[in-house]
């Protein structure tokens, strides 16, 4: 009998988080100035969840990760260039808008065709991994979309931590409501796991990992099937950027008490 | 013109009653009904025991209503809940589907959309109706852009953030709750739910309810005036205004990095309490951010906060200025001691 888990991890790229972005209308929508040239980076939720993908792989014995990735292909290469060394991986690449502004079921339709034509997986030890949100739709109903396609119906939101008893049990704590964790314990794969920032740091750059993830990535760049999104009745009528530009007023060289007796009082108020 | 069914779905707490988010979605759902002419209105109910909940709802004047109960129901798992409200949005034949944006549902419900071959937007921050339209607003690339939009697609799934509506507060009024059968199988029993565990923390510092919004960040954390770095002093004083102000306690991420990062830093900090980018975005009345000099907590992280006043040393933090209300230049250790020992 076959061990270990196959691990599928859902994650895309987003514009690098400290680029200004700038809304704007697009042929088929809304969509970011200079979209292409923005500096990209793997959505912060979705590392972690490579992250912790590898983690359990390496723990595992057996076991398999691969990261299914929906972004325009020379994106897409340019993304692995920064990750391929962080972890082992296998890319699935399908060639498409990774904009926030597509819809979130067409996006799951696609991945879900992705992860069903993996030749090797096998659904029964299959763990589907991503993160709890995106930094580009953040939605947080990804994961959850994927798993209603693949019939998983054991799922967990803004996963913190994951542990695997030697019985197979597999135990997730998911934030909720107050700062406190669900406990919640599944007999097995399948199940979806959406994460939140989990408890690993960034793993260092190693290039012995990145030879050998590059040995699949370009292959699959190559063969990444192309997609595209039509809008199927949504209508944006506006984006803009909030407007929340206040006065700020400045209180410098007046003494510690005078200043601490206005805060107090502000916040008595 | 197309008439909507809106169902408003809640979920019972751990005691039975409603939560403050579910109140307030009730009150969206409310809103929703009266703008959307000839619109009816129906409410879902899943919980272990919904009698109180029901009771809090009853005058909310839906025209039908239904309930799933049982201790099956009584614990937030994917598979349970999914089948429960999935009988509800079949049974009631919804076209808008309306609830709040809590933990359990904010998990399950793109699941029930899926099932439905509905569409779902999370995260609504509030709506318009123009003519028979029904239009959302809800941010994009964590808030950073405000987008309005609308579907045709039917049903449409609606998850409203907490702080958006007030409580509902409608007087208890007869109501009858159809109870709807849902079988749960050993599939669905697949995850068993343990219970809760408090984060690795003293003490708890998130508190949703609270008016204020206190931030800390990385300043706490570097060499003071005098070459060091005092990290018990900071520590104390963090603490000793969180818990006398009764304020929530969030940090900037590269505090909380340096724990993951094995770094001596607070053991009450932990990632549940980042705000900004890759945290969360609360919403208070009021925030107080100290020693912070970045873009997360002052743009991202302070979206929902109401009045904002900042504590740092740099009177040109590009940050906190056009952010915060006020900005105090002054050393945050003083000035925070000063303040808790006044309230």
């Amino acid at each position: 009998m076959s061990t270990g888990f196959h691990v599928v991890v859902l994650g895309s790229l987003v514009p690098d988080l400290l680029q200004t972005l700038e809304p704007v209308q697009g042929p088929s929508g809304p969509a970011l100035k200079n979209e292409l040239m923005l500096p990209a980076v793997l959505d912060p939720w979705a590392a972690h969840a490579l992250f912790e993908a590898a983690h359990v792989a390496a723990a595992t014995p057996g076991s398999k990760v691969w990261l299914v990735s929906l972004g325009p292909k020379a994106k897409l290469q340019q993304l692995m260039m920064s990750i391929a060394q962080k972890v082992p991986f296998e890319l699935v690449a399908v060639d498409g808008s990774a904009s926030g502004f597509t819809d979130p079921v067409d996006v799951a339709e696609a991945l879900a065709g992705a992860i069903e034509k993996i030749p090797s997986l096998d659904r029964s030890r299959l763990l589907l991994f991503g993160g709890c949100a995106s930094a580009s739709r953040d939605a947080g109903v990804t994961v959850q979309l994927v798993g209603e396609r693949l019939g998983i119906t054991d799922q967990f939101l803004a996963a913190d931590e994951l542990t695997v008893s030697a019985e197979g049990v597999l135990t997730v704590l998911e934030r909720v409501e107050g700062g406190r964790y669900l406990v919640s314990e599944v007999a097995g794969p399948p199940c979806a796991i959406a994460w939140a920032t989990g408890n690993l740091p960034e793993p260092p750059n190693n290039p012995q990992v990145g030879m050998m993830n590059m040995r699949t990535i370009m292959p699959a760049l190559q063969k990444a099937p192309a997609i595209q999104f039509a809008s199927q009745g949504t209508v944006f009528q506006s984006v803009e950027l909030p407007k929340q530009e206040r006065r700020t007023r400045i209180v410098r060289d007046v003494p510690l008490d005078e200043m601490a007796r206005e805060i107090a009082d502000w916040i008595k108020g | 013109m197309t008439i909507e069914t809106i169902l408003y779905l809640a979920h019972a707490e751990d005691d039975g009653s409603l939560g403050r988010s579910a109140l307030e979605a009730l009150t969206g759902a409310k809103e929703l009904h009266r703008q959307l002419a000839g619109a009816t209105f129906t409410v879902g109910l899943i919980g272990g025991d919904v009698a109180a909940a029901a009771t809090a709802v009853s005058g909310c004047g839906a025209d039908k209503s239904y309930a799933i109960s049982g201790p099956d129901f009584a614990v937030s798992r994917y598979a349970s809940d999914a089948a429960a409200l999935e009988a509800i949005c079949r049974a009631s034949g919804a076209t808008v589907v309306v609830a709040p944006a809590t933990s359990r549902f904010n998990r399950v419900m793109p699941g029930v959309a899926q099932r439905l071959g509905g569409r779902i937007d999370t995260h609504v921050g509030g709506f318009s109706v123009t003519g028979a339209e029904l239009r959302i607003q809800r941010g994009y690339y964590r808030q950073r852009m405000i987008a309005t939009l609308t579907r045709a697609a039917r049903p449409w799934f609606l998850t409203l953030d907490g702080g958006v509506f007030s409580t509902w507060e409608g007087a208890a009024a007869a109501m009858q709750f159809e109870s709807l059968g849902v079988a749960v199988g050993d599939e669905l029993h697949r995850t068993r739910v343990v219970g809760y565990q408090a984060p690795q923390a003293n003490a708890q510092t998130i508190r949703p309810d609270a008016k204020l919004l206190f931030v800390a960040g990385v300043g706490w954390t570097k060499k003071q005036s005098d070459g060091q770095v005092h990290l018990d002093d900071a520590a104390k004083t963090i603490m000793g205004f969180v818990d006398k102000a009764g304020a929530s306690l969030g940090s900037s991420k590269s505090l909380v990095d340096q724990s993951s990062e094995g770094h001596n830093v607070f053991s009450f900090m932990s990632h549940l309490n980042q705000v900004g980018q890759t945290g969360s975005t609360p919403r208070h009345p009021k925030g107080l951010s100290t020693c912070c000099h970045g873009e997360e907590p002052h743009v991202v992280g302070w979206r929902f906060i109401g009045e904002r006043r900042a504590i740092n040393l740099d009177t040109n933090c590009g940050w906190a200025q056009g952010k915060a209300d006020v900005l105090y230049v002054a050393d945050a250790f003083e000035l925070v001691r000063k303040v808790t020992e006044l309230l």
